[in-house]
C-alpha cells in the first residue's frame, strides 16, 4: 500500500490580492511531499470549502494580509460545520496583529503562522495534527 | 467521516450512489493511496458506470487546457448536464509532493454543485495521466456526471494514456512551439480527434493553421472515418468578448461524439478502456500477490544480492519466482 499523501488547499480569500506568501508556502509544502491544491485569489467561503470537501484535503490552508482575518475566519468555520468538515485542519498565515491571535483561534482556527515562521513549524504542525485531532 | 476514521466500501458505495460528495472524495482517495478497500469498492461502482460522455484533454504545459476547460464546464452546465472533472499535475520525484494548479483556472464554477472537481498528483505513474484516473472516472460516471473531462499533465510527444480513458480526445497546441516536421510527428498528434490551436492570437497562427490542416489532410487519419479537425480558439482574454472559439470546440466535440454512436465504434473505445483496465490491474495484483509470497522470507533480497554479485539476473529470477508461486498455488 502506497504511503498516505497530505493534501492541503492554499488559498486566498475575498478581494486580498498579496499572493506572494501562499505561493511560497505552496511550494514549500509540495517540497515538503505534500499534494497542494492551489486555490489563488478571490476565493470566498464557500468556494475554499467546496474545493476542501471535493479534494477530500486534511488541511486548509488561508493566507490573510488585509486585515479581514476576524471577518472571514468565522464564515469559513460555519460552512466547514454546515459540510462536516470539523475534522479538517484550519490553518491561517499572513500578516495580523498578535494580539487577533486568541481571538482567531476562539473564531475555529487551529493554528496562525505569522510572518517570519519557519517551514519546518509548519510542516511539523501539520503532520502532528492532521486527522481531526487538532487543537 | 474524518480520513483517520474507517470506512467501509459498502457504506461508501451507498454514500456515492446517494450522491454524497464527501463519500465520493473520500473514495477517491482510497483509489489514490491504493487502500486495501479500494477493489471492493470499485466492485461496487463498476455495475453503476459506462454510460458517460468522457473527453480527454492534452497538451504542453501553458497551452490552456484548464482555461479551455473552464469554459467548456460552462457549455455542458448550459446543456443542463453534470460534469466531472479529474485534472493531473506532476507530482515530484524528490520529495513526491505536488502542486495542483488547475482549480486556479476552474473558478468560474466554484460554486456549482453540477460541477464536480478532483486535482490528482501523477504520483510518478508515466503516460500523462496518474495510476488512479481512470477509477476515478468511473467513480465520477458513478454519481452520475453525464460528461466527464479529464485533463493529462502538461504532455509533450508521447504521454498518450489518456486515448484508453477517453472518448474523445483533444490536444491542445499553440503557436510557435515547432515547425511542421514536429506536427508530422508519431505519439501524440495521432490521437487527436481535435486538435486544438489556442492562443490563436499570438503571431505566426495563420501560418501553424495552415501547416496542421495540411499534416491532417495528408492522410494522418486514413481509415479512421474521422478526420481530425483543427480548432482555432482563444481562451483567455481580458475582455470575455474576445474569447473566441469555444462554440466550434463544443461542436467539434458533440459531431465526434455523434459519429462514435453512428458508427457503433463508442463499442470498440469503451471495449479498449476494458482492456487496459483489465490490464492494469492484472499487473497489480499479480505483483501484489506474489511479491507477498516473497515478503518477510529474505528471498527478495537475496535474489538481489545475486544479481548484484553477477551470478543471476532479473528475468531468471522471475521465471523461477513465477514458476515456484504457479506450482505453490496448485498443490495448494
Amino acid at each position: 500500500m502506497a504511503k498516505k499523501k497530505i493534501k492541503v488547499i492554499i488559498s486566498k480569500v475575498g478581494l486580498d490580492g498579496h499572493d506572494r506568501g501562499a505561493k511560497v508556502v505552496a511550494s514549500l509544502l509540495k517540497e515538503a511531499g505534500m499534494e497542494v491544491v492551489y486555490l489563488g485569489m478571490y476565493q470566498t467561503p464557500q468556494s475554499i470549502v467546496k474545493a476542501a470537501l471535493e479534494e477530500d484535503a486534511d488541511v486548509i490552508g488561508v493566507s490573510y494580509l488585509s486585515g479581514e482575518h476576524l471577518v472571514f475566519t468565522p464564515l469559513i468555520v460555519e460552512e466547514m460545520k454546515k459540510h462536516g468538515l470539523e475534522d479538517v485542519l484550519l490553518i491561517a498565515g499572513g500578516s495580523f496583529p498578535p494580539e487577533d491571535i486568541p481571538s482567531m483561534k476562539a473564531l475555529g482556527i487551529n493554528e496562525v503562522f505569522r510572518g517570519g515562521s519557519l517551514t519546518g513549524e509548519i510542516v511539523k504542525y501539520i503532520e502532528e495534527n492532521i486527522g481531526g485531532q487538532g487543537a | 467521516m474524518g480520513r483517520s476514521n474507517p470506512v467501509n466500501p459498502d457504506e461508501l458505495a451507498a454514500g456515492l450512489l446517494k450522491g454524497d460528495r464527501r463519500a465520493v472524495a473520500r473514495m477517491i482517495t482510497l483509489v489514490e493511496d491504493q487502500d486495501e478497500r479500494a477493489n471492493e469498492m470499485m466492485k461496487l461502482v463498476f455495475p453503476h458506470t459506462g454510460r458517460s460522455m468522457i473527453i480527454g484533454i492534452t497538451g504542453a504545459g501553458g497551452s490552456g487546457k484548464s482555461t479551455l476547460i473552464d469554459h467548456l464546464i460552462g457549455r455542458f452546465r448550459r446543456m443542463d448536464k453534470r460534469v466531472g472533472v479529474v485534472a493531473v499535475d506532476p507530482s515530484s520525484p524528490f520529495s513526491g509532493g505536488a502542486l495542483l494548479g488547475d482549480r486556479v483556472r476552474f473558478q468560474s464554477h466554484s460554486l456549482d454543485e453540477g460541477v464536480y472537481i478532483r486535482s490528482m498528483g501523477a504520483r510518478g505513474y508515466l503516460g500523462g495521466l496518474a495510476r488512479a484516473t481512470t477509477d476515478v472516472v468511473r467513480i465520477m460516471e458513478a454519481m452520475g456526471n453525464e460528461v466527464i473531462i479529464i485533463e493529462t499533465l502538461g504532455a509533450g510527444q508521447d504521454e498518450i494514456d489518456i486515448i484508453h480513458v477517453a472518448q474523445t480526445c483533444l490536444l491542445v497546441l499553440t503557436p510557435g512551439m515547432g515547425d511542421d516536421i514536429q506536427a508530422m510527428k508519431a505519439g501524440i498528434m495521432e490521437i487527436a480527434d481535435v486538435i486544438v490551436l489556442n492562443k490563436f492570437d499570438l503571431d505566426g497562427a495563420g501560418q501553424c493553421l495552415r501547416s496542421l490542416e495540411t499534416i491532417i489532410h495528408t492522410g494522418m487519419s486514413e481509415d479512421k472515418g474521422w478526420a481530425p479537425r483543427v480548432v482555432p480558439t482563444i481562451a483567455c482574454a481580458a475582455k470575455s468578448s474576445d474569447v473566441h472559439g469555444v462554440d466550434e470546440l463544443v461542436q467539434s466535440i458533440m459531431d465526434h461524439q455523434a459519429y462514435l454512436h453512428r458508427s457503433k465504434k463508442i463499442e470498440e473505445v469503451r471495449a479498449e478502456r476494458i482492456e487496459q483496465e483489465l490490464g492494469l490491474v492484472f499487473k497489480d495484483e499479480v505483483e501484489k500477490v506474489v511479491f507477498a509470497g516473497l515478503k518477510g522470507t529474505g528471498k527478495k533480497r537475496k535474489y538481489i544480492e545475486s544479481i548484484r554479485a553477477g551470478k543471476n539476473d532479473p528475468y531468471s529470477v522471475v521465471e523461477e519466482v513465477l514458476s515456484t508461486f504457479l506450482k505453490e498455488e496448485i498443490l495448494e
